[in-house]
């Protein structure tokens, strides 16, 4: 039924640490980037492109930040909506204050600004770790909230508080239909998420979950405890902080603290409890889960018209997203990754079991 | 004058902080005997006030709703331990810790889906009005607070060290399997544990929502007990009121003292900078159990 590897043999160094290692996920997804690119901004309509693709996109983006500082090397934070503000006022910052800066040079000193603040953040990691550093994070998210909503210069002293963000264009192309927001938040996770894919197969990546799978250990057989777990922060903080800034620039258009609270946060750690911690593709498919979640409850409470209130409906998606937590947790603690995985092994050998 | 107002300051701030380790102790009481930090112990405190007030609204007398309340909070706390904490058993703790943050979400959206979204007012019967102690001004609801508080302390301490079950209780703390070796029904340890949370989750509850109104902020204040948590260390029960009144007293002073000079609402992180700071020096807090594995 499904595809197998048989027949594929690695007969070089190159060939065995390729990202994807097998012919067929190469042309599955070269085919899903050629259809995300090419059909998708074609034939999706303005709302399926502004109301659910790109904020999948964009939150994808920052929980495969998140997974990459929980699930590979094992730091719980429940700061990363604080890293997305970060990335978000430095890229205002950077594009209001430097006149003809470029849109993407001013994204990646965003994300670079979001990594040094994880970094300062991270340093706690280094002698405490578990609930303690939970809270550590914690107090990262409100601080940096209380900064960006007292201190009036990071919003450019705009007296309503509400900043809209400046208009982007690209290489003298503007952009400003969902279509072109769409391909350039697309462009920007596909690329960022391969590079998580390398970094996952490579020596960092292996240090990483050598340092989350037993640190005393890892420490033992020379990973830099210093250096790998910083990194994990700062490489965390930048993907943050670029999907912070894509968040305010390209979905809302304002820049706003109030869009990065600690509610923020703790979705996109259920984004990567529910897709799955340490798996970039769980990351994609958690953030697939929870913002279809709300929508298909929305249109469930249309189909009963007036019977359901939003109230109930908000609250009930409060209680499933708990309790699809909890049943997660108990279940299939590796998410909705694990859940890909099994089908495709059983599909591998289907219909012969045995 | 300025002395007057320094003390007055201080002394709002540490029965403010009484407040705190009310809910801290929650913490504290289940971290102690199953090494669960519950991060749904705000959504219970939600819970407990809501239904209270909820159950008083039928017109069923304080006392009697009280005494509901009490039932339905240690058949809650009973239930998650059946329901959520069993299957979990010797997952790491930040498997356990992940799972009660939905377990808040769970509680706060059955709480309000079963007993409204409104704001309720919450009438103890005692008025929060102050009076003079030698020149400093002291709300009467918060010295009542802080007698409810030692209460539960002392009573909580004695049944700790004084009694059978409490000593069951510390022996499971200690270690599950010795504890099991010797007899000690762990399922059983463990629902009472949770009831007895769930209780104090109704005190802190009534307090709190006497103070702040019965509504969702509720739930917050189990933000400001994680300071409070790591200041006293997680297995302290004296801990929890030391790090409640340092916080309280801290929080108040630098927002008086302090916030002119930052522009004002530093409440917020505040406390959560204290303790970091204090992290660096003692990870395992005042009174805390000295063996948390170090990096």
């Amino acid at each position: 039924m499904f595809y197998r590897e048989s027949g594929q043999f690695k007969s070089s160094y190159a060939a065995d640490s390729a990202i994807f290692t097998i012919a067929q996920d190469r042309v599955f997804i070269a085919a899903l980037l050629a259809l995300s690119f090419v059909a998708v901004p074609g034939l999706a309509s303005d709302y399926l492109l502004s109301g659910i693709l790109i904020p999948f996109l964009i939150l994808s983006l920052a929980a495969l930040g998140l997974n990459i500082l929980t699930g590979y090397a094992g730091q719980l934070s429940l700061g990363s909506a604080a890293f997305m503000a970060v990335g978000a006022f430095a890229t205002y910052n950077f594009m209001i204050r430097i006149p003809g800066m470029p849109l993407l040079l001013a994204l990646f000193l965003g994300g670079l600004c979001a990594a040094l603040v994880g970094v300062a953040f991270g340093l706690p990691s280094l002698r405490i770790k578990g609930f303690y550093l939970a809270v550590a994070t914690l107090a990262a998210q409100f601080f940096i909230e209380w900064v960006f909503t007292k201190f009036s210069w990071f919003s450019n002293d705009s007296s309503s508080g509400v900043i809209s963000a400046p208009a982007m264009q690209i290489f003298g192309y503007p952009i400003d239909t969902p279509a072109s927001k769409y391909l350039l938040t697309l462009a920007i996770v596909a690329f960022m998420a391969l590079a998580a894919k390398n970094m996952a197969r490579a020596s960092i990546g292996r240090a990483w979950m050598a340092v989350r799978d037993m640190d005393v250990a890892a420490e033992v057989i020379g990973i830099r405890m210093l250096r790998t777990k910083l990194l994990a922060f700062a490489i965390s903080s930048f993907y943050c902080g670029v999907a912070g800034a894509l968040y305010a620039f390209v979905l809302l258009g304002t820049v706003d603290a109030q869009a990065f609270d600690l509610h923020r946060s703790f979705q996109i750690l259920f984004m990567i409890i529910i897709g799955g911690v340490g798996s970039i593709l769980g990351s994609f498919l958690g953030a697939a889960f929870i913002v279809l979640l709300p929508i298909c409850l929305n249109l469930l409470g249309q189909v009963f018209h007036g019977a359901i209130s939003t109230q109930f409906l908000a609250n009930l998606e409060m209680m499933l997203f708990g309790g699809l937590i909890i049943f997660f947790l108990i279940v299939e603690p590796h998410g909705l990754a694990r859940l890909w995985q099994i089908a495709k092994e059983k599909l591998r050998v289907w219909p012969f079991p045995h | 004058m300025e002395w007057q107002f320094f003390l007055e300051v201080l002394v709002g701030g540490l029965l403010a902080g009484v407040m705190y380790s009310l809910v801290a102790l929650g913490f504290v009481l289940i971290y102690k005997a199953s090494g669960v930090f519950n991060f749904a112990q705000g959504a219970m405190v939600l819970f407990a006030a809501l239904s209270f007030v909820s159950i008083q609204a039928m017109g069923v007398p304080f006392w009697l709703a009280l005494l509901l309340t009490l039932v339905l909070m240690v058949a809650l706390g009973v239930g998650i331990e059946r329901v959520v904490l069993r299957p979990l058993v010797n997952q790491p703790p930040i498997t356990l810790f992940m799972a009660t943050i939905g377990l808040s979400f769970f509680l706060e959206g059955l709480a309000q889906m079963v007993w409204g979204t409104d704001v309720h007012g919450l009438e103890l019967g005692i008025a929060d009005e102050p009076f003079d102690v030698a020149g400093v001004f002291i709300s009467k609801f918060d010295l009542f607070a802080a007698a409810v508080c030692g209460t539960l302390v002392a009573t909580l301490a004695l049944f700790f060290s004084k009694t059978k079950l409490g000593r069951a209780l510390r022996a499971v703390a200690d270690d599950h399997q010795a504890a099991m070796s010797v007899g000690i029904p762990l399922k059983h340890i463990w629902a009472i544990v949770w009831g007895v949370a769930g209780f104090v989750a109704l005190v802190a509850g009534l307090l709190w929502g006497s103070r702040l109104g019965v509504q969702f902020a509720l739930t917050l204040v189990v933000l400001k007990a994680l300071p409070v948590l790591i200041l006293g260390g997680f297995t302290s029960v004296p801990g929890a009121i030391v790090g409640g009144l340092i916080i309280g007293a801290g929080e108040k002073l630098a927002e008086v003292y302090l916030g002119p000079f930052l522009s004002g609402g530093i409440e917020n992180w505040f406390p959560y900078m204290l303790a970091l700071l204090f992290l660096l020096v003692r990870p395992e807090g005042l009174f805390g159990e000295k063996h948390i594995e170090r990096v």
